[in-house]
């Protein structure tokens, strides 16, 4: 047993320094702005400028529009799946996987060739972008929310609602909304978190956002494109430590359903 | 929209009625999803004049930029997949059962779940810093063996370095998996096969091991996708300097740079059956995989 430790903690220094040292190596290299010193002038410079904020800001908006109609999208689908259509769950499924077959770089320029161009000409509008977003989401989204429902008896909560008078409006928002807050918003996390560093669909579609921007500073400037890699770091162990924190108590919550 | 809810409103006898209930799903899948892909299958065997051809499926094998293209992407999905799977897997193993203290684990999984999130520009960015020509590393290098990396022609912009690079967001994805994998193999199992004289070699070797195959393989396909189809990381890390598919599709979209807009169709369908058949194979050895850990 002493052996495997030895060797457990081996592996395990190894992937720390993996892990830690690009990071610190970000850090150390977006201090030396100044020569001969460390300071945090790289940061000053990438908050001092106005062209951050706003492509920051264009990000924010872009998830959050992804986020809700991602949310529209999947939550009554997913709902629907569980309560009548259990025979479908294949198929939308399938579709929830699609990004892993047509990666983001094929679909935008698949999406480009064909909305392109007249006769349907969606290029002037961010649909595009928003519904790439959309099926990044997909795998997500659907998985926490399927699993939510899967913890909730979803067809005696609707019999419930159904025969107190309540319509279909009022149990997605009043009964099942409600009742998958956790599992909506574990999905919700996790996208905006891909959504604020993503640069694939931004950059081809040439829409203003956070990646794109990173990366057009990283052409022009030392230093500030490590403090904002850094930013854009902090930004998804947030997205992805929240998301975690609140899943927490579900995880806790099914092991104990299960003894 | 209000259409569909109208019809699916009552407890519909007739099953075919409730399939209404998904269809603004499945439409926002056909236009978004499924006529994007269509359409690039229907126009790789377009000609210019618009006739049937085959010509640009042809050139997929002949072109030796696509050619070339293609081997550097699959070269890298194949480095990465197995390093990351390997590295992954040892690490999954030392954190779940190699006796290490319990916050550890709670710790390394969510560090996986950020690091197999962190992709794109800014992992670029941080590795440029690491192992560029200023980075932290280069320097400690230099300084330690008093070389300069520069002078020996050493440059970390090629299918290595970004090997490197890939790497980060490769192996946690693989520990984020088999993790759940290994907690699934029982302690009943490893007390079955020393009862019946195994040793620790024998249990690996016809009990864990081919219990994890499926999970292995199937993850390590997954880590082949992810790194064939990935584009910001690699636009960021070295411009177009490394061929990769992704980056030609890429350039093809800004302008179009094989002169054949048939060619960058063909280009993409490529991609889409490599990735398709990937997403197979994974779906395969994940229900292989369930007959035994659940």
């Amino acid at each position: 047993m002493k052996k495997i430790n030895i060797w457990a903690w081996i592996v395990l220094l190894i992937g720390m320094v993996y892990f830690f040292l690009p990071l610190i190596s970000t850090l150390e290299f977006s201090m030396k702005m100044i020569k001969d010193r460390y300071t945090f002038e790289a940061f000053r410079v990438a908050f001092t400028d106005r062209a951050f904020f706003e492509h920051f800001g264009y990000s924010v908006l872009w998830a959050l529009l992804t986020i809700f109609f991602s949310t529209l999208l999947v939550v009554p689908t997913a709902y629907w799946v569980h309560w009548k259509l259990p025979k479908a769950r294949p198929y939308v499924e399938f579709v929830t996987l699609m990004p892993f077959v047509v990666p983001a770089v094929v679909l935008t320029f698949g999406l480009i060739r064909l909305y392109g161009r007249p006769p349907i000409l969606l290029i002037g509008s961010p649909i595009l972008l928003i519904a790439g977003y959309i099926v990044l989401s997909l795998p997500y989204m659907f998985r926490a929310v399927d699993t939510g429902l899967r913890s909730i008896d979803v067809r005696t909560l609707t019999e419930a609602a159904l025969s107190l008078g309540a319509g279909w409006g009022t149990i997605l928002t009043k009964v099942i909304f409600p009742n998958l807050r956790v599992a909506i918003l574990s999905g919700v996390f996790l996208t905006f978190a891909i959504v604020m560093g993503e640069f694939t669909f931004a950059s081809l579609l040439a829409w203003p956002a956070f990646g794109p921007y990173m990366e057009e500073i990283g052409s022009m400037r030392a230093y500030t494109p490590q403090a904002l890699s850094l930013v854009s770091f902090l930004l998804t162990w947030a997205s992805i430590g929240l998301l975690q924190w609140i899943g927490r108590g579900r995880v806790q919550e099914q092991v104990a359903g299960a003894h | 929209m209000s259409a569909v809810e109208k019809i699916s409103q009552p407890p519909a006898r007739k099953v075919d009625w409730n399939w209404l209930g998904i269809a603004p799903f499945f439409l926002f899948a056909i236009v978004f999803l499924f006529l994007p892909s269509l359409s690039i299958f229907y126009r790789s065997f377009q000609a210019n004049d618009g006739s049937l051809t085959f010509d640009n499926i042809i050139a997929l094998f002949t072109v030796r930029d696509i050619i070339n293209a293609y081997k550097t992407s699959l070269t890298i999905s194949l480095i990465t997949a197995v390093g990351g799977a390997i590295f992954g897997f040892l690490l999954a193993y030392a954190v779940v059962l190699g006796g290490l203290p319990r916050g550890i684990r709670t710790f390394m999984s969510t560090f996986s779940g950020v690091a197999s999130n962190f992709a794109g520009v800014p992992l670029a960015f941080a590795f440029i810093a690491t192992m560029g020509n200023a980075g932290l590393v280069t320097r400690w290098i230099e300084g330690i063996f008093n070389i300069s990396t520069r002078e020996l022609g050493f440059s970390i912009y090629n299918m290595w370095g970004l090997s490197i690079v890939y790497m980060y967001f490769q192996f946690p994805l693989m520990v984020l998996i088999m993790a759940p994998a290994l907690d699934g193999l029982r302690r009943e199992w490893r007390e079955a096969c020393e009862n019946l004289g195994g040793n620790s070699y024998h249990y690996w070797r016809y009990v864990a091991f081919p219990i994890l195959m499926p999970s292995l393989l199937g993850t390590m396909i997954l880590l082949f996708g992810n790194a064939f189809g990935a584009y910001a990381t690699a636009y960021a890390f070295s411009g177009s300097f490394i061929n990769l598919v992704t980056i030609l599709i890429g350039a093809q979209i800004q302008g179009d740079v094989l002169y054949n807009p048939g060619l960058g169709n063909a280009l993409a369908l490529g991609m889409i059956f490599i990735m398709g058949m990937c997403m197979a194979g994974y779906a395969w050895m994940q229900q292989r995989a369930a007959r035994w850990l659940r």
